[in-house]
């Protein structure tokens, strides 16, 4: 500070040397806290995932793809672990995955969430698009899916590996021709409308709404289900959402292969 | 670029009716366009071109067409034509609302809608008889499962987010309302913050509530004053 002050040529002790100090303090007080909150604010989220689970898997995916930093928080839903009242009280009230807690701020559904960190500038607009009328088409897949192709596809998947595993019995082969039935009809619209006439579901390049879609068929995989029999369009879609979205893609569906016991590109 | 929106939905489709009560509530103006579904006009060539799913609700905007009530609000609302107060703008209050409807669609809509498709729609219709007794009470319990979050979760105030009534709430009563043709009533007893909190959601967005729910309400051959 004194050689400062001798550089600008003043004297110690000066009525000006005092307010060049009381300046520097007032900005150094300015700043410090300042800093003190952006480091807060800066603190990455904690991300809640099982990559068992299809929307895990696909936020995963797409905050890889972002590069956007978050801690690793993995639930094992095998062992019960959402299941506990301390997850219920500190993590997600629902006992589910995906969620994050975003300092402090917890959040679940795994749409809400990608739309919350959107908004925080967090995913990048080629994955899911600021402009309104762009974003309602992601939108539009996002929604639509939940009870038509989230919903069959998981009903299979719980028809055919889950419940037999966990309750020891086989299920009928009407009940699995009924599942199989429900899914088709949603994997119909997904070849002949939403892959109608694009590389992607919702234009020509990879959003959003192809990694949830994907993470959900993926599924299927396990239940000894091959969408690429009947659906060419599905399933060179397919591929070019993995290709889009490795290695994380991969990464994410480790699991998946592993259990249905098919490599990536593999004929089940 | 001022021209209304048109509109097409049926009252017989409860996010129909959850988007017709929010707009109306938000005095957003839009031409009106009615598809009977009890006449398979969405099933039409000329349906298809308005929505390629053919399903209710959808909107065509100049030459935009959107399908999905919830993807609709979000484009009406960053066009600034859907009320604040019931689709926040901020960023925390609208991911709580965004995690509702995200979460009604299984925790809601497919329960609801499976017990109303299968008790109402398909006997009434004859495209399926009425299921056995076991059956409805399984449909019931997946009902009343979530009815039970409603309860727990959802309403630690007195709207599902927070103190004020949001689109949120149109949604979640628009569906279980619909119960009330399958003569389901949500028991003031077994879910007594549901029960008020419906009678709230009505009370809040009349008349256009009852407007929207007048068919529901008349083909249940119940009162409108009943209690919910």
């Amino acid at each position: 500070m004194s050689r400062l002050a001798t550089l600008l040529g003043l004297s110690q002790g000066s009525e000006d040397q005092q307010r060049l100090q009381m300046a520097f303090q007032e900005s150094n007080r300015a700043k410090t806290p300042t800093r003190q909150t952006t480091n807060l604010k800066m603190s990455p989220i904690k991300y809640y995932y099982d990559l068992m689970s299809q929307p895990s898997r696909a936020l995963f995916i797409i905050f890889r793809l972002s590069g956007m930093p978050f801690e690793d928080r993995v639930v094992a839903l095998r062992n019960g672990e959402h299941l506990t009242d301390d997850f219920k009280r500190d993590i997600n009230r629902f006992q589910r995955v995906p969620c994050i807690n975003d300092n402090g701020n917890k959040l679940a559904e795994s749409v809400a969430i990608l739309r919350y960190l959107s908004a925080k500038g967090k995913i990048p607009e080629h994955l899911y698009p600021k402009y309104f009328v762009d974003q309602s088409r992601v939108d539009e897949f996002l929604e639509w899916h939940h009870i038509s192709l989230r919903l069959t596809c998981a009903m299979y998947f719980r028809t055919v590996w889950l419940e037999p595993l966990l309750t020891g019995r086989t299920p009928t082969e009407a009940k699995i021709e009924m599942m199989r039935m429900h899914m088709e009809r949603n994997l119909d619209v997904v070849e002949e409308v939403w892959l109608e006439s694009s590389d992607f579901l919702t234009g020509p390049t990879l959003r959003v709404a192809d990694i949830f879609a994907a993470c959900e068929i993926e599924q299927t995989r396990m239940a000894d289900y091959d969408v690429r029999i009947k659906y060419p369009k599905i399933r060179a879609w397919l591929k070019r959402v993995r290709q889009s979205c490795n290695p994380h893609y991969d990464v994410a569906h480790e699991f998946v292969y592993k259990i249905s016991g098919t490599g990536p590109q593999a004929k089940l | 670029m001022s021209k209304a929106i048109k509109y097409y939905y049926d009252f017989l489709s409860q996010p129909s009716r959850a988007l017709w009560i929010g707009m109306k509530l938000g005095k957003i103006p839009f031409d009106d366009c009615p598809v009977a579904l009890r006449k398979r006009e969405h099933l039409t060539d000329e349906y298809k071109k308005i929505n390629r799913f053919q399903k209710v609700p959808a909107i065509v905007d100049g030459n935009f067409q959107l399908s999905e009530s919830v993807a609709i609000v979000r484009y009406l609302s960053d066009k600034g034509q859907f009320s604040e107060k019931l689709y926040p703008k901020s960023l925390e209050a609208r991911a709580r609302v965004d995690e509702f409807l995200e979460w009604q669609h299984l925790g809601i809509r497919v329960p609801c809608g499976l017990f109303f498709r299968s008790v109402w729609l398909y006997p009434v219709n004859g495209i399926a008889p009425m299921p056995k007794t076991e059956k409805i009470q399984k449909l019931v319990k997946d009902v009343e499962t979530n009815l039970e979050f409603v309860e727990r979760l959802w309403l630690e105030k007195d709207f599902l987010i927070g103190d004020q009534l949001t689109v949120a709430d149109i949604f979640g009563a628009s569906e279980i309302n619909q119960m009330k043709l399958c003569q389901y009533n949500v028991s003031e007893k077994q879910f007594p913050k549901v029960a008020k909190w419906l009678a709230r959601v009505r009370e809040s967005s009349n008349p256009y509530f009852d407007e929207a729910h007048n068919f529901v309400y008349e083909k249940s051959k119940q009162a409108v004053s009943a209690k919910v």
